[in-house]
């Protein structure tokens, strides 16, 4: 992609006068009508959108993968004890996952019909899991425009904590599901991310694994388990990788 | 187009714990016997290997050794009255597949069951009277008692190559072990493991409050250790990737290392993978079930297995659908109680927890086998006087750590928010500093809680789906309350930075966050071909020739983690074929 690095992908593409192919077709239409404020390359930007990805995305949209960096960063903000979620790569780990076979609904029983059940009952949509993203990344940006006049990546980290709180608490109108769930999903696969071996594309530098101070590999702690009773293990973090 | 195959002397469904006991039983008394595995032919030495056995997000989160619920799951509804959605993703259980079954991703916490758990409704009658037990508890006695079944829960233990501490040697009671178990004729095969941090903080308050613990049976080998069939396990790593997860040490009991390379060398034996079993041929008129039909998952073909004898040895909701779609026995009806296939469907009240935070310890809960605990059995089964509590049974409390795998394992005090500046400072600061107190307690039969067929889903070979109707009733409510209120006390005897409160499982039952793969009951044994499915040697009383195996023949559930009596269980019962059976085929206890 002949992007400039200096650029994000969402600049790059609404700077082109390509905005309309960031929004999911089915959701272009209303989009246009229910939001006064387009973004646009002109328009001002409260907070850096996400640091440009480093990597060529798989699946995601350009839209998705701000909206997903952005989420990383109010749900994993950077301080003394790890970079940012978007950082850490979390972002681009959500990607590989939406484009491989759990983004595609392995594992998932998909016969209909599909009423609507107790919560108890557990996930009863049709939708695989990257469908449900590509579908909650529109609904939370149509919430955010309503409030903010913004899609959520540009709002600023006070905006972004409070449109992830409206969300959590399930007040956030969404369409086709509850905000609430949809906050639930984001917060596990980010954390997947953060936490999962870096060689799915998440917890970069094992970023996450020193901040909590799990060693990852190789785990073998016979002799470790009566030494260090009671006493930190102090050895750096190993992962997959590194015994491959 | 079914392509018929030849005759063999047995087949066997299902390729794990009981699967391979049997196959390997059978074959030993000289039968030929037919392995149907439906899933890949899984070996420890190619697949469980270092480093990627470790990976945490395949196998622990994204589920990759468990059945796929895209080919076969359960529908659930709370009561009669509701419509049954299906189980989409798993969650609250975590059945198995391919060759081991569970039994090669398993914890490995294998117990037995109480002597008063074994005789359940009889005991609580004599102790608390002839009306103490609610009329819509279904509870009933196991018909093989503890004393009988001893030798075997013996040998699977052997076979296990358990570790742990004797609590009551020929009724000796010991300190150190279990002292409420039921008398043992031997010591564990194995010393308990090395204790935890946890575990050690677990004693110190335990003791102060007059109880004694005891290292949980744990089939992870603390030794080197070669068992009754001259296989060798190695010696447990403490590697925090147990349960979930193979086994790369060798150290984690399983059929795949415990029994099947046996099997692999013997020429009675046949295994076949990718044999999914689709139905039971079943001749009402001689009461015999004559073949097993299964397709090929590979190229979708089916094929007829007839056999003499058939090993009924899937898990617990396969049992049920294949005896329901064959229509062996009468299906349970909760309106008139009559019918005794899918009765007594139970669970186990798990996942009730009291976490203790302590800013000056250091836990280290990534050195730690999955099953690795410090127990106290005060507030088990009948081990206490329910007079007056308004509820019967109870609970295995314990505390240790079986991982610190961050993306599952990240304790922090009740109040914090699950994202943000204040979940990463709380995050770092308690991840090391932390652990459960957890509980796991008994399910005890309710006429509501049942298993049928489900009228609409369909799992990929076209059968319908089992239909689960299950809701923790007032008996659960009561009893988790009450377990609850003692690890809060423990708990606090460990003088904690933080505490708690209790989260204990309040409310109905969901089918979304883990708890527990104990399911049970649906093919229950008893004495009576009224209220049962197989008599107490798990054979038909419909099917002479059908032995059932698993927890799906357990009238209720206790609290113990059901491994080792399903174990004991597939060795009594193929002691009674290969002694009984065999020479003079037919129902083993009269109708």
């Amino acid at each position: 992609m002949a992007e400039d690095p200096k650029i994000g992908r969402r600049e790059f593409l609404t700077a082109a006068g390509a905005a309309a192919a960031v929004l999911a077709p089915a959701q272009l239409a209303e989009a246009q009508q229910a939001q006064p404020v387009t973004p646009s390359a002109t328009a001002p930007v409260a907070a850096p959108a996400a640091p440009p990805a480093d990597e060529p995305l798989l699946t995601l949209t350009a839209t998705e993968h701000a909206f997903f960096a952005a989420a990383a960063d109010t749900i994993i903000p950077a301080d003394n004890l790890s970079p940012s979620g978007s950082d850490c790569g979390v972002a681009n780990f959500i990607d590989r996952q939406l484009a491989g076979a759990y983004g595609t609904g392995a594992r998932l029983y998909r016969q209909g019909p599909f009423p609507k059940g107790k919560p108890e009952q557990g996930y009863q949509l049709s939708l695989n899991p990257r469908e449900f993203f590509r579908a909650g990344i529109a609904s939370a940006n149509e919430f955010t425009r309503k409030s903010w006049a913004k899609d959520f990546d540009r709002l600023n980290e006070e905006q972004r904590i409070a449109a992830l709180q409206a969300m959590e608490a399930g007040k956030a109108e969404f369409k086709g599901f509850g905000s609430a769930m949809f906050f639930n999903a984001l917060l596990q696969i980010t954390m997947e991310g953060f936490f999962a071996d870096p060689m799915y594309g998440g917890n970069r530098d094992m970023a996450a694994w020193k901040m909590v101070g799990y060693p990852g590999l190789p785990a073998t702690y016979r002799h470790d388990i009566k030494k260090y009773l009671g006493k930190v293990y102090d050895k750096p973090p190993r992962s997959i990788a590194d015994f491959s | 187009m079914t392509t018929i195959l030849k005759e063999v002397d047995a087949v066997v469904i299902g390729v794990g714990w009981t699967g391979s006991i049997m196959a390997r039983e059978l074959t030993k008394a000289g039968l030929t016997v037919v392995g149907l595995e439906r899933g890949a032919k899984r070996m420890p030495s190619e697949d469980f290997t270092l480093p990627n056995v470790r990976d945490d997000l395949k196998y622990a989160v994204r589920q990759e050794l468990f059945q796929d619920a895209q080919e076969e799951t359960v529908s659930f509804r709370h009561s009669p009255s509701e419509t049954a959605l299906p189980v989409r993703r798993l969650g609250s259980f975590l059945p198995g597949t391919g060759l081991g079954g569970a039994g090669s991703h398993w914890n490995g916490l294998t117990w037995r069951i109480l002597p008063s758990d074994h005789k359940l409704r009889s005991h609580l009658t004599e102790r608390y009277g002839r009306n103490a037990i609610p009329s819509e508890m279904t509870i009933e006695d196991f018909p093989v008692s503890y004393d009988e079944l001893e030798p075997y829960y013996d040998h699977f233990e052997k076979i296990c190559g358990v570790s742990g501490k004797a609590g009551n040697l020929r009724g000796q009671k010991i300190v150190g072990g279990n002292m409420f178990e039921g008398p043992r004729q031997n010591e564990y095969p194995n010393k308990p493991l090395t204790q935890t941090m946890a575990g050690s903080i677990m004693e110190k308050a335990c003791k102060d409050l007059g109880y004694s613990t005891f290292s949980g049976p744990s089939a992870n080998s603390s030794e080197v250790y070669t068992n009754p069939e001259g296989l060798t396990l190695g010696a447990c790593e403490f590697c925090g990737h147990c349960e979930r997860f193979g086994c790369e040490a060798n150290a984690k009991a399983s059929p795949n290392v415990c029994i099947l390379p046996n099997l692999f060398s013997e020429p009675k034996f046949e295994l076949r993978n990718y044999a999914y079993v689709k139905e039971l041929v079943y001749d009402r008129q001689a009461k015999k079930v004559k073949a097993v039909r299964y397709v090929d998952t590979r190229t979708g073909e089916e094929y007829e297995q007839p056999a003499g004898l058939v090993v009924l040895g899937a898990y617990v909701f396969n049992n049920n659908l294949l005896m329901m779609t064959a229509g062996i026995g009468e299906q349970y009806d909760p309106a008139t109680g009559k019918g005794a296939l899918g009765r007594n469907y139970c669970y186990q009240l798990s996942g009730n927890t009291v976490t203790v935070f302590f800013e000056d310890k250091v836990i280290n809960p990534f050195m730690a086998s999955g099953a690795h605990t410090t127990n106290i059995d005060d507030f088990n089964g009948d081990n206490f006087d329910h007079g007056g509590l308004g509820f019967f049974g109870g609970a295995i409390i314990a505390a240790g750590t079986t991982n610190g795998r961050p993306i599952q394992t990240r304790p922090v005090p009740s109040g914090t928010p699950r994202w943000g500046r204040e979940w990463k400072q709380a995050t770092a600061k308690w991840y090391n500093h932390a652990f459960n107190i957890g509980a796991s307690g008994c399910s005890y039969a309710h006429r509501e809680n049942f298993l049928d067929l489900d009228p609409t889903y369909k799992d990929v070979l076209g059968r319908p789906l089992v239909r689960m109707t299950y809701n923790f009733r007032e008996n659960d409510h009561k009893l988790v309350e009450y377990i609850g209120a003692q690890m809060e006390r423990i708990g606090r005897a460990m003088n904690p930075t933080r505490i708690g409160p209790a989260s204990v499982r309040r409310g109905n039952y969901s089918v979304v966050p883990y708890q527990s793969t104990h399911n049970t009951g649906g093919t229950i044994t008893g004495s009576d071909p009224k209220t049962s499915v197989v008599n107490r040697y798990l054979q038909a009383w419909q099917a002479d020739n059908l032995f059932v195996m698993g927890a799906s023949v357990f009238p209720q559930n206790a609290s113990y983690n059901p491994t080792g009596l399903v174990g004991a269980l597939a060795y009594w019962s193929a002691e009674a074929i290969t002694k009984r059976y065999i020479k003079n085929p037919g129902p083993l206890v009269p109708v």
